[in-house]
């Protein structure tokens, strides 16, 4: 809502202006970075940061001047090119499906590379977690378009629906597998049905709620879910009643198949049973967007209005999108549970929901292959640099709003169009 | 009775709190149509700065009560204000006009940077600063329960009516407040009539955050703890304060607080203190779920 002038800053005009951000920046600065207190004996007392503070101005003031020229030089550089025509949209996809089969096809042969490298499988799969719990929000977030702030709940109500199941009745895995999905789905429902009439932002804030709530509850209600304590030594999953555990216990795999027995092949088995997981969730939510209510999620999202005029039941449709983003959290839980053995609370708080949602909005809301991008990233980066773990939300926070700002529909916002009209006599 | 009368003391004292900060959450909702996330964590930012400034205050050697808590006042106002300016101009403003989700998902972005930026320069642990204003009245004892009205309430509630009063008097009587109200109503037409909106929209989130700034400091002087986290929680019951008012009405916001304020307070003393958290919550989703529009509020009808 303003009008620029169009020709190039003068230098004074530069600095003046990098000079202005300097001083708020400073302003900002002064009470976070230049002061800080330290309790010293139980009384607290200021100590002053000032060449941190000085450090932190400069950068804005010279960053501003280079944002400033880099942004010029761009819209130069833009105006001047005679306008290209777009990458015809069929090679972007083509692209895409390579990579995606290739990375497919990297993730199913990763564990014959580091067989006997227990870190790298156990990161690979908890980027598989983030994936499947991204590809599970982005049907509520990416295609429905409802922001869920409290996703993290279904992740919780999957994890705790094994853990009493398997401790207390002793059920096994893929027996409870369904059985979660169906309750988390239930609880999408539950959460759903009453709030779904709710425009965009009420119902984010109904969704955090909601998390917070159940995490509340599985933190009091220590009869029910053992409270901060958690829920320990849940059994680890099994194939066709076998166990991975060492030779003795009459059911180990490795006893009944007559090869050596290595405590990795767990964690390899537990690595093959989530990329398995996340496969069958991704190929699900494609053959979904091809069906009529795929369509229509994305439909609803586009314009609610425009949908009711045209008939669509628009609070079963985003039903149907919360329901099995839930189910989808729902497994991701259970299997989290059964690869960690032991949960709590403690995993299930707002920040998780948080990095969940980041995931699918730095990916690209709505873009399957930005899921996977952002959660390599955002698992990978603080797994590679351990002191920059204390900085991780900072930048997660930073991040989120950069990139809002600088692309409001996430990097790989590139979103097929699932028909294409093509006209009689031109090639598709 | 007298535990009814002291909850009713502590329901006041937190609902003015809730109730500041919601006015900060509906201002800014009446006039761009977004949920500020980010403003529990401008609270929490103002608290920090109090904690600041009062350790500072104490080094210089003032030791009046009233000039120390005048000064800080001002300072956490100033600076708070300036993180209110900033946080729209850097998050929100680039998004004026794209789609609904993206503001949104940008002030979580926000609040999240927020909360981490004072953990990552002031620390994670909890800021305890030497009481302020320690003493208290006993009104009554009735069998062997004193009901107390400490100093520290009655300041809440006084500077809360003031500021509540002058507020009123800048959105209804001055020529900001119209041109505040107009904005409100529409931006387009505002913007034709010659006010620059960009300048209202900015003012409003630093009246916003001073706001903010003086329920800091209050909660600062009143629990005399401080951590990173406390924003979080204190900024969703403020948001609740607002919706169950009528998100977009300022009676609205302050009523909204004293009811949150006052269950809190109840629930916590008869029912249980664990699930006051819980109750809050569940408040908020049944009235988005049964009254969207709030108690005053006027419904909202969605446009093509």
């Amino acid at each position: 809502m303003q009008v620029q002038a169009h020709h190039a800053q003068t230098p004074t005009e530069r600095l003046k202006d990098a000079g202005a951000v300097a001083f708020i920046a400073l302003l900002l600065g002064i009470p976070m970075l230049g002061l800080t207190t330290i309790d010293q004996g139980g009384a607290l007392r200021v100590i002053t940061r000032w060449p941190s503070l000085a450090l932190f101005v400069g950068i804005c003031f010279g960053g501003r001047i280079v944002l400033q020229l880099a942004k010029e030089t761009l819209a130069r550089r833009r105006a001047n090119r005679p306008a290209k025509a777009k990458a015809s949209e069929m090679s972007a996809n083509r692209l895409q499906s390579i990579i995606g089969w290739g990375g497919a096809g990297v993730a199913a042969a990763l564990p014959l590379f580091f067989s006997d490298n227990r870190y790298v499988v156990d990161t690979a799969t908890t980027v598989l977690i983030y994936v499947m719990l991204g590809w599970g929000l982005n049907v509520v977030v990416g295609l429905a378009g409802l922001l869920d702030l409290g996703y993290v709940a279904f992740y919780a109500v999957g994890a705790y629906t094994y853990g009493l199941l398997s401790t207390e009745l002793g059920w096994g895995f893929w027996q409870a597998l369904p059985v979660a999905g169906a309750i988390t789905a239930g609880f999408g429902l539950l959460l759903g049905w009453p709030t779904l009439r709710l425009r965009g932002d009420y119902l984010a804030i109904v969704t955090l709620g909601f998390g917070e709530i159940i995490r509340l509850i599985l933190v009091n209600w220590t009869n029910f879910s053992g409270g901060p304590n958690g829920i320990s030594s849940i059994p680890r999953p099994g194939l066709f009643g076998f166990t991975f555990t060492p030779p003795g216990s009459g059911t180990s795999i490795a006893e009944a198949f007559g090869f050596a027995y290595a405590p990795t092949q767990r964690i390899i088995f537990l690595y093959y049973v989530i990329l398995g997981l996340a496969l069958l969730t991704n190929l699900f939510v494609r053959s979904m967007r091809k069906l009529p209510t795929g369509r229509a999620w994305e439909a609803v999202r586009e314009d609610e209005i425009a949908c009711k005029a045209m008939g669509i039941n628009v609070t079963r449709i985003k039903l149907s999108a919360f329901a099995i983003g839930a189910m989808l959290g729902g497994f991701a839980g259970v299997f989290f549970a059964a690869r960690q053995g032991f949960i709590s609370p403690e995993s299930f708080t707002f920040s998780e929901s948080a990095i969940i949602l980041a995931i699918v909005v730095l990916g690209g809301m709505g873009s399957q292959m930005g899921v996977v991008l952002a959660s390599l990233v955002l698992v990978l980066l603080p797994e590679l640099g351990r002191d920059f773990a204390e900085y991780r939300m900072l930048l997660f926070g930073a991040a989120m709003v950069l990139i809002m700002v600088w692309r409001p529909g996430g990097i790989l916002s590139h979103r097929a169009p699932t028909l294409v009209y093509v006209a009689p006599g031109e090639k598709a | 009775m007298a535990q009814a009368i002291q909850q009713l003391i502590n329901g006041l004292t937190l609902g003015a709190v809730y109730g500041l900060i919601a006015i900060g959450y509906t201002m800014v909702y009446g006039i761009i149509g977004m949920i500020n996330f980010a403003h529990g964590d401008v609270y929490m930012v103002s608290a920090f700065i109090a904690v600041t400034s009062f350790t500072l205050m104490a080094a210089f050697g003032v030791s009046s009560v009233p000039v120390a808590l005048l000064a800080v006042l001002v300072v956490a106002i100033l600076f708070t204000s300036v993180y209110g300016w900033a946080i729209e101009r850097i998050a929100y403003r680039p998004l004026r006009g794209s789609n609904r989700l993206a503001p949104l998902i940008s002030a979580i972005g926000m609040s999240i940077f927020l909360q981490n930026m004072v953990q990552v320069t002031q620390g994670a642990r909890v800021k305890p600063i030497t009481p302020i204003l320690p003493d208290g009245i006993d009104l009554f004892t009735e069998g062997n329960f004193t009901v107390r009205l400490f100093h520290t309430q009655v300041l809440i509630i006084v500077v809360t009516v003031a500021l509540m009063a002058g507020f009123t008097y800048l959105i209804t009587r001055t020529s900001f407040g119209r041109q505040q109200r107009a904005c409100e109503q529409d931006r387009t037409v505002t913007l034709i009539l010659g006010y620059n909106v960009d300048r209202i929209i900015s003012l409003t989130f630093m009246i916003g955050a001073s706001l903010a700034a003086v329920a800091g400091v209050m909660v600062t002087v009143y629990y005399g703890v401080v951590d990173f986290f406390i924003g979080f929680v204190v900024g969703i019951k403020a948001f609740t304060a607002a919706v169950l008012g009528g998100v977009g009405s300022l009676p609205g916001a302050m009523l909204g607080g004293l009811i949150i304020g006052m269950i809190e307070a109840f629930w916590a003393s008869y029912l249980s203190a664990e699930y006051k958290d819980v109750a809050s919550f569940a408040i908020l989703i049944l009235v988005l779920m049964f009254r969207p529009s709030g108690l005053l509020g006027r419904p909202e009808v969605e446009k093509v």
